[in-house]
């Protein structure tokens, strides 16, 4: 590349570590209205429903099948108490064996 | 009560470093395609570890776009994670704020998710910095590996991996839905609007998840909220009765 390009790292570097530090740093010790920190605890539950969904279905974005596949197959296991590794390594499982078959 | 620490951290960090492994490689193998180097595509792993920013650098340089505009760029994709902090922030231990900002570094949609879903109670620093070294650890080696040697798995088993960062995220929701219905709304209303978002391409991904996550947690909030004063006024006139 050249020199600007590690110009572009540093910046890329700090914009990324800003909004993870900041509220980190400076909300410690503070006691935030009930209202607000409500509405923080319902931040990773939601986030996860934002994460997961529709982007899942594109995991392989030309193949809708592999997705659905996918999402079927983690909720049932993570439903039946498979765990978060018993979950990932599962679907790995059922959707290597999928791809065999249809690849 | 005291909850899990280190050891416990390094466990979930590795469902993370499993995800991470063919998301690192292939950002490896593309960084090599674009023309960088090794030490500048290490450099980037190590000093950004943001995932989707990453990626998306990589098109923009291929573009030519102006370094400027990656910049701004990467701190629009990447401002979610003020929000995960934030809400990050009531779930930690209180510690030294030196110790904070270093785990801060690690903070991303993966790291944030396990972390905050670690059950009730604070959590411990030890606990986070187990999950983010394993999972910091495993990004920065396969993007090196990945341009290195290349993507070189199998490619049915390279596509089943793709899975392993979604099924995590469902495997760390599945569990909390069930018999909690404030859980379930939250995470369907989010997801709901991420679609809606999605489809009519209404916002960018890093926008969309960011809006669609404000927008649930608020309005079940304030849902909850009203619920409560209801039934509380219930109560108070049986009471007056």
């Amino acid at each position: 590349m050249g020199s600007w390009y590690w110009w572009m790292l540093l910046g890329m570097a700090v914009v990324t570590y800003l909004p993870r530090a900041i509220p980190l740093t400076f909300l410690e010790g503070r006691e935030l209205p009930p209202a607000i920190s409500g509405v923080l605890r319902n931040i990773p539950f939601a986030v996860l429903g934002a994460l997961i969904f529709p982007a899942i279905l594109y995991a392989q974005p030309e193949d809708l099948l592999f997705g659905v596949i996918g999402f079927a197959s983690a909720a049932l296991i993570a439903w039946l108490g498979g765990g978060v590794m018993g979950t990932v390594l599962g679907t790995i499982v059922i959707l290597a064996v999928y791809s065999l078959l249809a690849g | 009560m005291q909850k899990e620490g280190l050891a416990a951290g390094l466990k979930a960090g590795l469902t993370i470093a499993i995800g991470y492994f063919p998301v690192a490689l292939t950002f490896g193998l593309l960084a090599k395609t674009t023309g960088l180097t090794l030490a500048e595509t290490l450099a980037m792993s190590i000093f950004v570890f943001a995932g989707a920013a990453q990626y998306i650098s990589l098109s923009l340089i291929t573009a030519k776009v102006d370094p400027v505009l990656i910049v701004l760029n990467t701190f629009i994709v990447n401002i979610r994670h003020f929000l995960m902090t934030a809400s990050l922030n009531e779930k930690m231990q209180p510690d030294a704020r030196w110790k904070k900002a270093v785990y801060a570094f690690g903070i991303t949609d993966e790291t944030f998710s396990v972390i905050s879903t670690s059950g009730a109670g604070r959590v411990r620093t030890s606990y986070a910095a187990g999950v983010i070294v394993l999972s910091y650890a495993s990004w920065v080696l396969f993007s090196g590996i990945g341009h290195v040697i290349g993507a070189n798995l199998p490619l049915f088993l390279q596509a089943a991996m793709s899975i392993a960062l979604y099924a995590m995220f469902v495997a760390l929701l599945v569990p909390s839905l069930k018999g909690n219905r404030k859980i379930v709304l939250l995470a369907l209303t989010a997801a709901a609007l991420n679609g809606f978002f999605f489809w009519t391409e209404l916002l960018s991904t890093g926008w969309a998840i960011m809006v669609s996550t404000v927008v649930s947690a608020v309005a079940v909030e304030v849902l909850y909220a009203r619920r409560g004063n209801v039934l509380r006024r219930a109560v108070e006139r049986k009471e007056g009765a």
